[in-house]
């Protein structure tokens, strides 16, 4: 608490506490592209996309999963799935001091939020990471709210969709994280054994673990504008090649050219466009026929 | 061929040195020198045992990477008959930190994949340091994918630092090929047993590590990531590796504990490199009794179970929500 803070008077303090939690990240940001400084609620209205540059903002995972899904009839999968520290990992932090501390700062109990839900009226599940919950790692919650996803999936015979956003494996879960990433993929060839459809979005930005596994097993894999992608950070890659990287190096832009991912979609359209997939790919009318019907 | 020891292992390095030293000295009295170099060995051989009877994870960790170590070259010519060496993945390049083949075991066919190191500075460099591009990863599916289609068991061995993290890697979707091997790999329907001869690095090592049996070598590792890698991010300095390599729980005994790996095969007192013909015979043993427990059941079984533990892996708890 500030000097300042401590001298207001308790009901002020507490408005000031309020306005904190519903605007996290103040009035003002400030893209990180184009250093224009935007009202927040201009941003939010705009799906997070900056409104001079077209830069994609990391979102939080349930604000995605609010611009996505219809309003109606959706439900939270695998949140009673929560973190253990099983190898009581400890480094210039405990492991678990990092799990109150990623809750405390996101409200998150762990980086992936799954719901089922509809996209104007066509059922689906979709998971999200949560980008601020420890970067997005996937440890063991990660992969078991995953796996839940596909069998509600499963369960309901509709498509899965997961939207990634995550520096890759949770080294404070040692080999169990490495785990997860042959967990998800086994997962989803029950999927395609029941020819549901999965389609993988890449959000900035999706590293390691997460890349190097479910991410390119989409039948569909659509990447955010900007997004970064990639197996190994561009630290790692310099120290080894010791040459500069090419411009615009791992960039979404630069794996559609490499032909690496199908297409490129705008936030803005994110919803249209999958609903458009989905339907074309299970061979459904076109969605506003669906939604009539 | 003469031992290289390791850093902690100097006090041994300077009693192999002494006895050296007296087998070749030529003097009259050969019985007491014959006599000293037996006693001498013997405090070698306890000195060794002790040494190996504490090993901290980090030093186990030098162990599977000690320079010496049979690769999995060493294991074909020891445990194979017939190897014919199957090149290439038929879009990009023949990568040669991968290697595989048909072969016999035991007299029955299979197909071998593995990493493989280099010994010299030039052969390192040939076998990038067991450190595969894309091009291997999917030549090792191309390998797999064949042995599904005549029905032939899968063996592989795990040896590596990790995917060769370069420019031309990521280009052509490194990340796609290792995330497409767990994938099908999951669903190959014929026995996959995988071990750990030496170093497990992360996705590197994973991407031909998903099967239906889990064996590693006494003082193999199998990691997240490297100690180093570990330490230089969360410590900041590459410096706490032993640090990072006790608390990322990374030898065998730590992972059968977790439910990850099934079978620790023994190595010879000092490593697998003090003793090749003792290493290949527990490796042996260990690839026999697995693959019989596999190929006793009948596809459809093996399949579950493959499906099943790999949906067994992770620790967490579970709470009522209301």
């Amino acid at each position: 608490m500030s000097w300042f803070q401590k001298l207001l008077p308790p009901k002020i303090k507490r408005r000031l506490g309020e306005t904190k939690k519903t605007v996290p990240e103040g009035l003002w940001s400030k893209c990180p592209s184009c250093q224009t400084v935007i009202y927040h609620s201009d941003l939010e209205k705009n799906r997070g996309v900056c409104l001079k540059c077209s830069h994609h903002h990391r979102v939080p995972a349930r604000t995605r999963l609010d611009w996505l899904l219809d309003e109606e009839g959706r439900f939270e999968i695998g949140a009673e799935v929560l973190p253990v520290d099983t190898l009581k990992f400890k480094d210039s932090r405990k492991y678990s001091e990092r799990l109150v501390a990623a809750k405390h700062s996101t409200d998150e109990d762990d980086a992936l939020v799954v719901m089922q839900g509809n996209i104007h009226g066509v059922p689906v599940v979709v998971a999200v990471f949560e980008f601020s919950f420890m970067g997005g790692s996937m440890g063991s919650v990660v992969g078991e709210r995953f796996v839940r996803g596909v069998q509600v999936a499963l369960g309901q015979q509709c498509p899965f969709i997961c939207f990634a956003a995550s520096g890759g494996a949770r080294m404070q879960e040692g080999l169990l994280s490495l785990m997860q990433m042959a967990k998800t993929c086994a997962a989803l060839t029950q999927l395609s054994e029941e020819k549901l459809p999965f389609f993988s979005v890449l959000t900035d930005p999706t590293m390691g673990g997460v890349s190097a596994s479910f991410a390119f097993m989409g039948d569909v894999v659509i990447a955010e504008p900007g997004a970064l992608i990639g197996f190994a950070g561009a630290r790692v890659i310099q120290q080894t090649v010791r040459e500069t990287l090419p411009e615009g190096f791992q960039r979404a832009e630069f794996l559609l050219e490499k032909g690496a991912i199908d297409m490129i979609v705008d936030r803005r359209e994110m919803r249209d466009q999958l609903a458009t997939l989905i339907t074309l790919l299970t061979r459904k009318p076109a969605v506003a026929q669906a939604v009539a019907a | 061929m003469k031992v290289t020891f390791l850093d902690f292992e100097s006090p041994i390095a300077d009693l192999e040195d002494k006895i050296e030293q007296l087998r070749n000295v030529h003097c009259d009295a050969e019985l007491d020198i014959a006599d000293e170099i037996k006693q001498l060995s013997q405090k070698s051989a306890n000195l060794t045992k002790d040494i190996y009877a504490k090993l901290t994870p980090w030093q186990i960790s030098k162990v599977s990477r000690h320079p010496q170590r049979p690769y999995t070259l060493d294991y074909i010519e020891h445990l194979f008959t017939d190897f014919e060496e199957l090149h290439g993945d038929r879009s990009f390049a023949d990568d040669k930190a991968i290697i595989g083949g048909l072969a016999r075991f035991n007299g029955q066919s299979v197909m071998v994949i593995g990493h493989q190191k280099g010994r010299d500075t030039k052969e390192k460099i040939m076998r990038n340091f067991g450190m595969p591009r894309p091009e291997g990863y999917r030549k090792a599916m191309r390998l797999m994918r064949l042995a599904e289609k005549f029905g032939i068991p899968i063996m592989t061995f795990v040896d590596t630092p990790g995917a060769y993290p370069g420019v031309g890697a990521e280009e052509r979707g490194q990340s796609e090929a290792i995330g497409r091997n767990l994938y099908e790999m999951s669903e190959l329907r014929v026995p996959i047993i995988c071990t750990i001869i030496g170093e497990g690095g992360s996705g590197g090592a994973l991407a031909i590590a998903v099967g239906d049996a889990m064996l590693m070598l006494q003082y193999g590792t199998y990691s997240v990531i490297s100690p180093e890698g570990c330490a230089s991010i969360l410590w900041k300095s590459a410096d706490m590796a032993p640090e990072a390599a006790e608390t990322l729980g990374i030898t065998a005994t730590r992972l059968k504990s977790l439910g990850i790996v099934d079978k620790i095969i023994s190595e010879p007192l000092g490593g697998a490199h003090r003793d090749y013909e003792l290493t290949m015979q527990n490796v042996k043993k260990a690839l026999q009794d697995a693959l019989k427990t596999i190929e006793e059941k009948p596809v459809a079984n093996m399949m579950q179970d493959r499906f099943n533990r790999l949906m067994s892996y992770g620790k967490f708890k579970e709470v009522e929500v209301s």
